[in-house]
């Protein structure tokens, strides 16, 4: 994380975890090219090549900043995506203590919580299913994720979809963002009420 | 030299989000490449699959050789039928590729290889970066000969170094290298590609005199001998072997003297024509971190933070490698303290630092052995120990 004079965050970096097959690598790209090519960011994407096949643990990761990126690799992420339990449990240690973890409520059982971890989950994968397609869950997580990070504006996201998801399946990728975006604004509203009604409550 | 405009059919003009493999790919499109021969390898295939994807739609020819060996002898074959041409591929495959680059060599054959690095020796890692054939490029094959090696730093210059490569290759009718490594090879970034009016590419020397009077290697006023394309009616041979200006053998010491002198001296003697560098905060420097590749980001972290502690600390980045920019070197190193050089093997361009700096300078070096990029601290650290 790099701050600058004013003390603004200049720099994020940004894992995407979960099984292959989940469309873990396209989060990374959609993300980034989101961010690259719309918001006008520096974002430098990187995907792990290792033995990893369909089913193992895998992963993307994002570095994202005003200028230039000149570290390519992510250190220490502010915020981990987590869309399987192996997933989260290989790359949970590594988030910052005052980071964001970002999981599939139904696939990820989090630990309790450590540090000030900030914890929002989504069911994703079922949202998707009742959408008729599982493997637009990733889409679902994007759009979650694009809500409660505001890291990266949703009109940015969407416009990065065509060439990165078939053309017959963008509609659909679209709607399963709009899903999962939604849910996420709705997560921020309840958390902001719930915040509200405990400081009531105190009173 | 005859530059044109690049031809708009290969050219994908926009802004896009590509890997730096897909990047080199999209280069050579632009620079008017028309037929790609090579076998895949990790982690350059991403190179080979886009060009398997995209030279047909521009009216060339993609194949999948049997070997290395096969691609760079098709390079060959390519080239002399008239078409620019390119190959890919990683450390092993480099090594497979030697003979056939003497070949092209002495052949006098403009054509790209990329050799997107990976660690090794032998199969080494796959999957990871490293930056350990850089001097491999410059003499992996026997005798006596110069090539010129470029490397990208980025997808984007992975793009624009290629058309360089290409226009390069063209020039001085030399193969031309692309080193670039795993890690800038698959990292995606923001490439803009510039409309096709705005690329400029170097047509090939081609020769328009009379037929009869045709010497395959007669050299022409700037020293590099006129091509013709096979087919044309020109009655031309070409050897591997130590040849006169009619391309044919002459075993003898005096012939061999004009050929190899040729061979050298064409880039030689052009290096300051043909070196490109980008130096920052030098005139003031007591230190300089000379780098080149993914390092000289992963350096400038390093950079940044020195200089916040005071410490006058420039930084050369060689865009160009081969040939090796020997002057500005000799004349740096009696100008500043230290050099400090890292790089992604255990010490190669750190020895020619050494050898230009002849002692005037000191000379750092942060070898890793490959796998991964440096911790900015270890060149940091180096730095400070420059300084000390």
């Amino acid at each position: 994380m790099i701050i600058n004079s004013t003390g603004e965050l200049t720099m994020t970096e940004i894992r995407f975890s979960g099984f292959g097959g989940q469309g873990i690598i396209r989060c990374g790209l959609i993300t980034g090219k989101a961010l690259a090519l719309y918001d006008n960011k520096h974002a430098t994407m990187n995907q792990s090549f290792g033995p990893e096949a369909r089913g193992s643990a895998c992963s993307s990761q994002l570095v994202v900043s005003d200028d230039r990126v000149l570290y390519p690799y992510i250190t220490k992420p502010e915020i981990l995506v987590s869309m399987s339990q192996e997933a989260y449990d290989k790359y949970e240690p590594e988030l910052r203590e005052d980071g964001l973890l970002i999981i599939d409520k139904d696939l990820v059982k989090p630990n309790p919580p450590r540090g000030k971890i900030k914890i929002y989950a989504v069911p994703a994968t079922r949202f998707a299913e009742e959408l008729g397609n599982r493997i637009i869950a990733n889409l679902v997580m994007l759009g979650f994720f694009t809500a409660v990070t505001k890291l990266v504006k949703p009109e940015s996201m969407k416009k990065a979809l065509p060439g990165l998801v078939p053309d017959r399946f963008l509609e659909l990728n679209i709607k399963a963002f709009d899903k999962g975006y939604e849910y996420g604004l709705q997560t921020l509203e309840e958390e902001k009420t719930g915040a509200t009604k405990a400081k009531a409550k105190k009173k | 030299m005859k530059k044109v405009k690049a031809d708009p059919k290969g050219v994908l003009t926009g802004v896009h989000y590509l890997d730096g493999d897909f990047a080199i790919a999209e280069g050579a499109l632009a620079a008017g490449c028309r037929f790609f021969g090579g076998y895949p390898i990790t982690p350059s295939t991403e190179t080979a699959e886009r060009f398997s994807a995209r030279i047909p739609k521009v009216g060339g020819v993609f194949i999948q050789m049997e070997d290395e060996l096969g691609s760079i002898a098709a390079l060959i074959g390519a080239v002399w039928g008239g078409v620019k041409a390119m190959t890919v591929t990683s450390g092993p495959g480099f090594s497979l590729m030697q003979e056939n680059i003497g070949l092209a060599c002495m052949m006098e054959t403009p054509l790209v290889i990329a050799n997107v690095q990976r660690g090794g020796p032998s199969t080494g890692l796959p999957t990871l970066a490293g930056q350990q054939d850089i001097m491999q490029a410059r003499w992996g094959s026997h005798g006596d000969y110069e090539v010129i090696a470029l490397a990208p730093d980025s997808p984007q210059e992975c793009f624009d170094l290629t058309i360089e490569a290409f226009n390069l290759a063209e020039i001085y009718r030399v193969p031309t290298f692309i080193m670039t490594d795993e890690c800038v090879g698959h990292m995606h970034e923001k490439v803009v590609i510039p409309p096709a009016e705005e690329i400029e590419v170097v047509e090939r020397k081609w020769y328009a005199g009379p037929k009869e009077e045709y010497l395959p290697y007669k050299l022409d006023k700037d020293g590099i001998p006129f091509m013709i394309k096979a087919g044309d009616g020109y009655r031309f041979h070409t050897t591997g072997l130590t040849h006169d200006e009619r391309g044919y053998p002459v075993i003898n010491a005096e012939c061999q003297d004009w050929c190899v002198r040729h061979l050298c001296d064409k880039i030689r003697k052009n290096a300051d024509k043909i070196i490109r560098l980008e130096e920052d905060e030098i005139d003031t420097a007591e230190v300089v971190v000379l780098s080149y590749g993914i390092t000289s980001r992963v350096a400038t972290r390093a950079v940044q933070k020195a200089r916040q502690e005071g410490i006058k600390v420039g930084t050369l980045r060689l865009i160009t490698v081969w040939p090796f920019p020997e002057k500005r070197i000799r004349e740096l190193a009696s100008l500043v303290g230290s050099f400090v050089v890292p790089e992604i093997n255990y010490g190669q361009i750190v020895y020619e630092v050494e050898r230009c700096a002849a002692g005037q300078a000191k000379v750092i070096h942060v070898p890793h052995c490959g796998g991964w990029v440096h911790n900015p601290d270890d060149i940091y650290n180096a730095i400070k120990e420059a300084v000390k």
